[in-house]
């Protein structure tokens, strides 16, 4: 019997703007699938490219980074940086196998409650459609 | 070279050296200490060195365990008879030391992680141009031919650097580990002086802190190969856009490469509380790249930059895609 695939998604939202979008559409009762699991970090520029490379290895279906918009960044250029990074990163999965839509750089502000949920929305229909995770670890 | 201690416990040190998945490069590293090499012979007996000493696998399987004082073991293991000597030489070892960057990380034999045993077997054995193979033949660990059966080592799909498939004491990192770290590292042994277990017989600082060009402004405006430079200017070579490992390189090489202008590939490996070398430097780069015009650019000019780094894991993972957080490419 096959169970219909629930994807696990993995969030790092920035403390300034997109945590407190999600706040935003969580205080304003907005839906969203509850596939995502959030860790709120300082800034979206906090995130190592190698923290999203231990979600996959780890199992996670896909990795969402959401930050400021550019101009707005509390650090003045954070959100710029992880941009740069995570197009780096994903062409690094491509090369690798693994298909770069499974991770997803997004900005959303304070105010944007109503484009966290809809990101949320479109991020899980779009992993549910790439299916689990294919990452094979080779470990001992 | 104190051997004191030695001499007056009256027996030399037992040492025993191997190569698995590497090219022999470790074995002239070896040899690059030069006339040191009477003060380690002085020492030491090597047991056991299949590239310059007529032993036999044999002979090791008969010493008792842990009679080897210690192993020094080069390259990664990629096939089982690989794997069956990494696994005898730490029974038969008291200390067994991964030595260089294959042993460690995989090293440049790592990138066949980029495919698997049947893709590479049909590149060598199938489509090189100087091969001739009409009858398409690849190896097989067992043939059956009418005098009875013959064995070959099994290949194994994926590459592993030493310590996954063994319990390893110490790391000395390089291609080829340079002479320095190799006599500190036999300095060390002779006068019991080593670190804790899992050390790696390297300092703990950056390349860029050994490298004779000096840092000024920490931007790059655009990426180059290093054929594109004019003149190779006395400043870092990241700020002339060519990209070097420098930054996510664990020292310990004396920037020998820079010496020579060319730029850092990455063979001490990764930084001591790093994850992964190639995650650093992509971190590294992405920070520095197009910094200038940042607050201007658009997306799609942020691509085009980004599209202008070639051959990411080649560039980035050249010595440890068989060590790094993912290890492999996920093959369809």
């Amino acid at each position: 019997m096959s169970e219909e695939f629930e994807p696990n998604i993995l969030g790092f939202l920035c403390n300034w703007c997109s945590y407190a979008g999600a706040d935003l559409a969580g205080t304003s009762r907005m839906k969203y699938p509850s596939n995502l699991k959030s860790i709120r970090v300082m800034c979206s520029g906090r995130v190592d490219p190698a923290f999203v490379l231990e979600a996959l290895r780890k199992g996670v279906d896909g990795v969402l980074i959401a930050g400021c918009h550019p101009g707005d960044c509390h650090y003045q250029s954070g959100n710029y940086k992880t941009n740069r990074r995570i197009k780096l990163l994903k062409k690094l999965l491509e090369e690798l196998g693994i298909d770069p839509r499974r991770v997803r750089f997004e900005y959303v502000s304070a105010s944007e409650g109503q484009k966290f949920a809809t990101i949320v929305t479109e991020f899980v229909a779009e992993i549910r459609k790439l299916g689990p995770n294919p990452l094979v670890v080779n470990e001992k | 070279m104190s051997t004191d201690k030695k001499k007056e416990s009256g027996k030399k040190l037992q040492i025993a050296l191997y190569w698995a998945a590497s090219c022999g490069g470790c074995e002239i590293g070896m040899l690059d200490i030069d006339e040191k090499i009477l003060d380690l012979t002085a020492a030491a007996d090597i047991v056991f060195w299949p590239v310059a000493v007529d032993t036999k696998y044999k002979d090791i399987e008969a010493m008792q365990d842990s009679s080897i004082d210690v192993c020094f073991f080069n390259g990664g293991i990629r096939n089982s008879e690989q794997e069956h000597l990494a696994k005898l030489l730490r029974k038969k070892s008291k200390v067994l030391i991964s030595f260089g960057a294959c042993a460690m990380s995989g090293g440049v034999p790592g990138l066949a992680n980029m495919a698997n045993r049947e893709e590479v077997f049909k590149t060598v054995y199938h489509e090189n141009p100087s091969t001739e193979n009409p009858k398409k033949l690849v190896p097989k660990p067992m043939t059956k031919v009418k005098e009875g059966d013959l064995t070959l080592p099994e290949f194994y799909d994926t590459v592993k650097p030493l310590h996954l498939v063994v319990d390893v004491d110490y790391f000395i990192p390089g291609c080829p580990p340079p002479p320095w770290l190799i006599l500190d590292a036999f300095n060390a042994i002779v006068e019991g002086k080593l670190p804790s277990k899992g050390s790696v017989l390297a300092p703990l600082k950056a390349v860029c802190d050994e490298c004779r060009f000096k840092l000024s402004d920490k931007k790059i405006q655009t990426v180059k190969r290093i054929y594109e430079l004019e003149k190779i200017e006395d400043k870092c070579f990241l700020e002339q856009g060519v990209i070097c490992m420098g930054p996510a390189t664990r020292a310990g090489c004396h920037g020998r490469c820079m010496e020579g202008n060319m730029p850092c590939t990455g063979c001490q490996g990764i930084l001591p509380n790093a994850l992964d070398q190639g995650a650093s430097m992509i971190s590294a780069l992405a920070s520095i790249l197009g910094v200038e015009t940042e607050q201007s650019m658009s997306d799609k000019e942020v691509d085009a930059l980004i599209e202008k780094i070639p051959d990411v894991v080649g560039t980035f993972y050249k010595y440890t895609l068989a060590d790094s957080l993912l290890k492999r490419r996920v093959m369809k």
